[in-house]
């Protein structure tokens, strides 16, 4: 009881910090109970040596990170009782009095190349036993990676499943300019939305970015010629190709598991339809043709299928094809708008925006069961996307008329806004992990 | 006030249009054969149409003859460049209709003149299917000024979906506002 009444006023305490702009990036909220979630400590890293500490925190970023997966439920430095630094300095028996079921410690340290070196050693408490010890050397550059990193070691150990702390998304902003004009920008950021880089500027429209599978270019909808057109960019080079500019809409791409083929929405026929673009001949085959609007496609993970919009029905509902074409099925019935639906890493379930009452909202649909499950509680929620584990799902909703990026564990108990600049922020993307 | 004027304007319009039909046929004694042969479809709408124009840019409520183009007179049909629409709806809604068939006319007896229409969404729902909506939207409009005789090379359209919002809150009143196709001379 207490305990809740603390988490509201601390998360009461977050958002006003939030509002005010200052430092505090990142709000963490949390939606529902935390029963299930393991209780993890993570002891804010020690500095060892001279000169001053790096700016980053490691140990609370850790902390950021573990607590937004909605698996874990950290413990706020101020009510841990001892704070230590190496193995030799934990006494299990503060820890499992606090009801910690692991715990981590950690330390930085100058190197000698400049740059840093960094320890961490993860316990189970109740066994009083190392689970994982590693020495990572890193760059004051990307002290905020080698946190990620972590804690894509320590969620690995503790669920069993691949952590997606140090991975990207990539977004759409749109800020205006003191004269008045609109600059929309692409950018890519950290997964917490940190470092913030931009790719493409433009005065036009920029659209649906779309990760190719190993993490390397982006294809995305412009009008930077008056018109829409796709290009693919490689996102290290900053090199790209514009690879459709046909009439009328050329939009919605989305990357075969392979790489190669590019799914995307055209109307040079006379209204939207699903194409397959394949990317080294340079050619274009149907994959619908229906009067309705057909759009948005994304591709099972097994490269089999495609799932789209389509509003053939009345009213736009998501529907699946083979790949290679064929008969279209439709699979969302439940709620009178459903759209933009992309499969889950494992291809059990797609995320999809769905209509709630008068409200769009983030659904997950599980492909067995048919069961739809709302994951957001926005009146205008879109742009959802899976963390290439699965274990989340990003995506923009409106505060106070104000676009921002948000992310809530699939299971939905814990929810997250992310932290950017000013401007309108939408269509988030998260990254594939990079080969 | 001001629909009664557009309703005026466009039953003179009507009248002269029929008018126009009748002239046709005479038209080859009064004015020779070379003005029909250059028009591109040489429909009865063409010339009766042109006569309607003048007709309705008349100054009968000003006081004086408008002399510039019938697009920039506030009391002519055409002044209007927008029109609404319903949620995920792209039916020309008949309070609408007037005013895109005034632009199909113009079009017809101005064959020199080209147009953009734009197809804008509210921003409810997902961005790509409100590209297909807008594109949707966008087209009614273009058919309805097909129908009125303005040729395929005239027209343009063009998609933004909820890109290029006009209104900026998020309430009835914005999108309303934002549901629109925009007719860009």
């Amino acid at each position: 009881m207490f305990n809740g009444m603390m988490k509201k006023l601390l998360i009461l305490v977050a958002l006003l910090w939030w509002q005010m702009g200052q430092a505090a990036p990142l709000t963490i909220e949390i939606t529902e109970s935390e029963v299930g979630a393991l209780p993890i400590a993570v002891v804010p890293f020690g500095w060892q040596g001279p000169g001053r500490p790096p700016a980053e925190k490691l140990g609370a970023i850790v902390d950021a990170d573990l607590k937004r997966s909605g698996r874990f439920k950290t413990m706020p430095p101020k009510d841990m009782i001892a704070f230590p630094h190496t193995g030799s300095e934990v006494d299990f028996r503060d820890w499992r009095v606090l009801g910690m079921e692991s715990l981590v410690v950690g330390q930085v340290q100058p190197n000698s190349a400049g740059g840093y070196i960094v320890r961490f050693q993860l316990f189970d408490v109740f066994k009083g036993e190392q689970l994982a010890g590693y020495s990572i050397p890193t760059t004051a550059r990307d002290l905020r990676a080698t946190a990620h990193h972590i804690s894509d070691l320590i969620y690995e150990k503790l669920t069993g499943q691949r952590g997606a702390f140090a991975t990207r998304v990539a977004y759409v902003t749109s800020i205006v300019q003191p004269d008045g004009r609109r600059t929309i920008a692409l950018q890519v950021a950290d997964a917490d939305g940190h470092h913030p880089q931009t790719i493409v500027t433009s005065t036009e429209p920029l659209m649906s970015p779309a990760w190719s599978p190993d993490g390397l270019k982006l294809a995305y909808v412009s009008f930077e010629r008056g018109r829409p057109a796709i290009y693919v960019q490689e996102v290290y080079t900053g090199r790209r190709q514009k690879v459709a500019s046909f009439k009328g809409i050329n939009g919605a791409p989305a990357w075969s598991p392979d790489g190669r083929k590019l799914a995307l929405t055209l109307s040079k026929d006379g209204n939207p339809d699903i194409f397959i673009l394949d990317l080294a001949r340079r050619t274009v085959r149907p994959l619908t043709r229906h009067y309705a609007i057909d759009t948005e496609p994304a591709w099972s993970p097994d490269g089999r299928h495609i799932v789209w919009t389509s509003d053939r029905g009345g009213r736009p509902q998501i529907y699946r094809a083979p790949s290679t074409g064929g008969k279209a099925e439709r699979i969302t019935f439940e709620g009178r708008y459903n759209a933009r639906a992309s499969y889950s890493p494992d291809g059990k379930m797609l995320t999809l925006v769905t209509q709630v009452g008068s409200d769009f909202r983030i659904g997950v649909l599980d492909l067995a069961s048919r069961q739809l499950r709302v994951l957001s509680d926005g009146a205008l929620d879109e742009s959802p996307s899976f963390a290439p584990n699965g274990s989340m799902v990003i995506y923009a909703t409106k505060i106070r008329g104000q676009g921002e990026l948000a992310a809530v564990s699939v299971d939905g108990r814990v929810r997250q806004r992310l932290a950017l600049q000013a401007g309108d922020v939408r269509e988030p993307a998260w990254a594939p992990y990079s080969q | 006030m001001k629909l009664k004027t557009i309703k005026f304007v466009l039953l003179v319009a009507a009248v002269l249009l029929l008018g126009g039909c009748a002239a046709m046929q005479k038209a080859p004694e009064e004015e020779g054969p070379a003005p029909v042969i250059e028009t591109q479809p040489p429909g009865p709408s063409e010339s009766g149409a042109e006569r309607g124009g003048d007709a309705a840019t008349s100054g009968m409520e000003r006081g004086a003859a408008w002399t510039g183009s019938p697009l920039e007179n506030p009391d002519s049909p055409l002044y209007t460049r927008v029109i609404h629409f319903d949620f995920d709806r792209s039916e020309i809604k008949p309070e609408w209709r007037d005013i895109v068939v005034a632009h199909g006319r113009y079009l017809a007896q101005n064959p020199s003149v080209t147009v953009v229409i734009e197809g804008h969404c509210d921003e409810r729902g997902s961005r790509e299917y409100n590209i297909g909506l807008g594109e949707r939207r966008a087209n009614a409009v273009k058919r309805l000024l097909l129908a009125e005789g303005a040729m395929q090379s005239q027209i343009t359209t063009i998609s933004y979906g909820e890109e290029r919002p006009v209104a900026f809150g998020s309430d009835e009143a914005s999108w309303a506002q934002n549901r629109r196709a925009v007719f860009v001379y």
